[in-house]
């Protein structure tokens, strides 16, 4: 059994009504389906589904209010298809069986698992203990029963729930050593407030997991829940005026506490973009205008790969010390026409050729704009991006989204008086900052960084 | 095309970029890009749609010649 839960859609959501459900109990779902239209302080998402399965109950109504990690509905599972089962693995290789809302995978991913971690199927339980799971915030696919042939019983469950409670309310230790955690449980317990500390670990050696994080939850979360609860009649959007007020305060939340967490540091950089516009323009002179590349595409293009160069850039500042993200997904901040800014991401922005980097760009801004947001493109950004080139400035220093360590500022591609060889021409240049976090790295690497990106521009052949 | 169609045509086109813009009784010497505050990707999305409604290819070369309301009309009306 999975459970849907409120993702959290950026550092700066800490809760979501829940517009619409598109899905109704006992309906079909596929991993990436749109399943429920939800409403945070920016914008309307569309929230996919991260499992494929059948949906089971809708725990949220429609105009009701929960905060992030709350269950908003559950999924049986469907088997994994056997051709696509990887060999058995050890019990500590398994898939965590909740797949978190978030998807901090590449779309491509193989399709999960059977729940792994109490080895019998959730349908082997009846439907009154997991209802009573449920209610006591359990997670069954990682309980042992003690039942017959394995099977889950009543008492497990309570058990369970006790142990939680137990864990939930052992005050936060400050104990002097680090907690071990995964990077993935790390990133959850930043989004969802939760205190690694007072977390039981049941990884190797007591470390903390995923799961174990968000079974740190629930026992929060459903005292918060009921108090939530709103009428129905809220359901629908937020008028333009509410929407505009609730932007610039997420807007302000999220930028204030970039400014007091993080110490930032500020690089830049004049490129001389000659090259990478003399060969955008002939290409495009081939090109039908739907196939024409701007020069933003090339800049972005530029920014990603020479992340991917300079990993220190690349990734989130959790729990005291850096981790580095493995692939470069590039958030992009895209204005929208009545004030305030969306940051949705573009995956695997690296390995993305100019032309289908460009369609995503495009894509993007237009379905932020028109409010047509996936809940994937809101989660994961590693890096982010902001180009005011078209707005006519210069140059533009940004403030870090964390938990990510860096943002990269581009201003106007504009002719100057450049001195080449000795002598003095008028080229096109761009100049290029980064705002970084001093706590991830050092101005040496920022300058690392961007001499980065000014060598990729003067090779654009190769982007 | 006459002028008058043109002018009808980048109307259009611009009321699909720009939803929010106030089309009404812009000056000729409007500059689309800035006085609209189109970017680079609205350009483009304009671009294409006077292309797509008059079924005439436009260079990028062009460009410059769609950078007010006036010498937008004045290239379109000329094809």
């Amino acid at each position: 059994m999975a459970e849907f839960r409120m993702p959290a859609l950026g550092a700066d959501m800490d809760e979501g009504t829940v517009l619409e459900w598109l899905v109704k109990p006992g309906d079909q779902v596929h991993k990436g389906d749109v399943i429920a239209v939800i409403d945070t302080a920016k914008a309307a998402i569309d929230a996919e589904s991260f499992c494929a399965g059948t949906v089971g109950q809708l725990l949220i109504g429609v105009g009701q209010t929960v905060p992030v990690g709350t269950v908003l509905a559950t999924i049986t599972e469907s088997p994994a298809m056997p051709a696509a089962q990887p060999p058995p693995a050890g019990p500590a290789e398994h898939e965590e069986p909740e797949r978190p809302p978030r998807p901090a995978a590449p779309p491509k991913r193989k399709p999960k698992r059977v729940p792994a971690g109490g080895g019998h199927p959730a349908a082997a339980i009846s439907p009154l203990i997991r209802k009573r799971a449920h209610e006591l915030g359990v997670d069954l696919a990682k309980l042992r029963g003690t039942g017959r042939e394995g099977t889950v019983t009543r008492a497990d469950v309570e058990r369970a729930a006790a142990g939680q409670q137990a864990a939930a309310l052992k005050p936060p230790s400050r104990a002097p050593s680090r907690v071990r955690a995964t990077p993935r449980a790390r990133r959850l317990a930043a989004e969802l407030g939760v205190d690694l500390a007072g977390v039981t670990g049941t990884g190797p050696d007591g470390s903390v997991k995923e799961a174990d994080v968000r079974r740190a939850v629930p026992a929060r979360e459903a005292a918060s829940a009921r108090e939530a609860v709103q009428p129905a009649a809220a359901a629908a959007a937020r008028s333009g005026a509410e929407r505009a007020l609730s932007m610039r305060q997420a807007i302000g939340r999220l930028m204030a506490r970039s400014k007091r967490e993080i110490p930032h540091y500020y690089v830049g950089n004049t490129v001389d973009m000659t090259k990478s516009l003399e060969w955008l323009h002939e290409r495009n002179r081939e090109l039908e205008v739907s196939e024409r590349l701007v020069p933003a595409a090339l800049l972005l293009k530029a920014a990603a790969l020479a992340a991917r160069q300079v990993p220190d850039v690349n990734g989130y500042w959790l729990d005291d010390q850096f981790s580095p993200a493995g692939a470069v997904h590039l958030g992009l901040v895209i204005s929208l026409r009545g004030g305030g800014l969306l940051t949705p991401a573009i995956h695997h922005a690296a390995d993305l050729g100019l032309a289908e980097l460009m369609s995503q760009m495009r894509d993007l801004v237009i379905r932020a704009r028109a409010g047509r947001l996936r809940s994937t493109e809101l989660t994961d950004a590693t890096i982010t991006v902001t180009n005011l080139g078209d707005q006519g400035v210069e140059s533009v220093f940004g403030v870090i989204y964390p938990p990510q360590v860096a943002l990269v500022g581009f201003g106007k591609i504009t002719e100057r008086p450049v001195a080449v060889g000795g002598l003095i021409g008028v080229r096109p240049v761009v100049v290029t900052t980064l705002s970084a976090d001093h706590r991830a790295s050092d101005a040496m690497t920022g300058a690392r960084y961007l001499a980065e990106i000014s060598d990729l521009l003067q090779r654009p052949e190769e982007l | 095309m006459t002028p008058d169609q043109a002018r009808h045509l980048i109307e259009e086109a611009l009321t699909q970029v720009a939803p929010d813009a106030d089309l009404a009784d812009l000056p000729p010497d409007t500059e689309l890009r800035d006085d609209l505050g189109l970017d680079s990707l609205d350009f483009l999305r304009f671009v294409e749609i006077l292309s797509e409604r008059t079924g005439t290819p436009i260079a990028e070369d062009d460009y410059p010649h769609l950078a007010t309301l006036a010498s937008a009309i004045k290239f379109l009306a000329g094809r």
